[in-house]
């Protein structure tokens, strides 16, 4: 029985790959007539700067946020200082 | 540098606001055109990336053997903005790749070992926050060996030759292209001045957070 499914999987495999093989090329064809780029460069290039800026202001910004927590966990300190804090 | 800072400031924004002027401005390479111009911000932001690695891991190797905890603080900031420089790298440079490669993503030599690099930093990012107790020390351990790939990085293209320019472009580039020569050390300038902002920044952070740690314990005591 074993034998019988590795034999079918085995055909189906290599009628498959006889079904699915391209010709491979046999040489270059020169292009005819006027052609245009497949791959406009504009939209790329603008959008690697643009997303360095955006990139740059996020990260400046998770900076200042982190900054400014901290700060404000300080100045809560301080008041429990003074006002004689409970201790934890 | 309290004083310079907010001079400097001014001076990066508006380093950064004639930069993309100047790209538009200078001449198209000849062969690969408009997408060329990828190359300003790729070049100088593994320039950035460079400086950063090699403070991470002169602050590593600082703060393993003697423990001081300056170079901690160095430490962790130079490789958050390695992460942050890595993944601009790694982006602009796909986009570079789908108009000259074709493709969306290679693994050639160098874009695979930078991709890793990248790796290894976020993986030092990762210990320091989920890594509990005594993670800054495996942590600095970690950027040494980052800082040590860094070199075989920069050398792939010429060992390993593959679909990625090698180091060449940049020493025949003088010559044949003066213009993008100027244009690409001002880029590589301004990304430079960055890096000493943002590390001063993230530096007043973890400085202000050990301050924040003292005054628990000086409460609890």
């Amino acid at each position: 029985m074993i034998r019988r499914v590795f034999c079918a999987c085995f055909s189906l495999a290599a009628m498959s790959a006889r079904l699915l093989a391209q010709p491979g090329q046999e040489g270059f064809v020169p292009v005819t007539g006027p052609v245009t780029e497949q791959i406009p460069a504009a939209p790329l290039v603008i959008s690697s700067y643009a997303f360095f800026f955006v990139l740059l202001f996020l990260y400046v910004w998770t900076i200042w946020r982190r900054i400014g927590r901290v700060e404000a966990d300080m100045r809560a300190l301080e008041r429990r200082q003074a006002e004689g804090g409970p201790r934890r | 540098m309290k004083k310079l800072f907010v001079p400097l400031v001014v001076v990066a924004a508006a380093m950064f606001a004639y930069a993309p002027v100047a790209i538009n401005n200078v001449e198209l390479e000849s062969t690969m055109l408009l997408v060329q111009k990828i190359f300003y911000f790729h070049f100088a932001t593994w320039m950035a990336l460079t400086a950063a690695i090699v403070v991470c891991g002169v602050a590593s190797v600082i703060y393993l053997f003697k423990g001081t905890l300056a170079a901690d603080w160095y430490g962790v900031a130079s490789a958050e903005l390695v992460v942050i420089f890595g993944v601009f790298g790694l982006f602009s440079g796909s986009l570079w790749g789908r108009k000259a490669w074709g493709v969306w993503w290679q693994w050639d030599p160098r874009v695979t070992m930078a991709t890793m690099l990248v790796l290894i930093f976020l993986g030092y990012l990762m210990v320091r926050k989920y890594g509990g107790p005594g993670s800054e020390k495996l942590a600095a351990a970690m950027g040494i060996f980052g800082a040590a790939t860094a070199p075989f990085v920069y050398k792939s293209t010429d060992w390993w030759r593959n679909i990625h320019p090698n180091t060449n472009v940049m020493r025949t580039l003088g010559d044949k292209f003066p213009g993008a020569w100027n244009l690409v050390w001002y880029c590589v300038a301004a990304f430079l001045l960055l890096v000493v902002l943002l590390l001063t920044a993230r530096v007043r952070l973890e400085a202000l957070r050990a301050e924040l740690d003292r005054m628990y314990l000086a409460l609890e005591d």
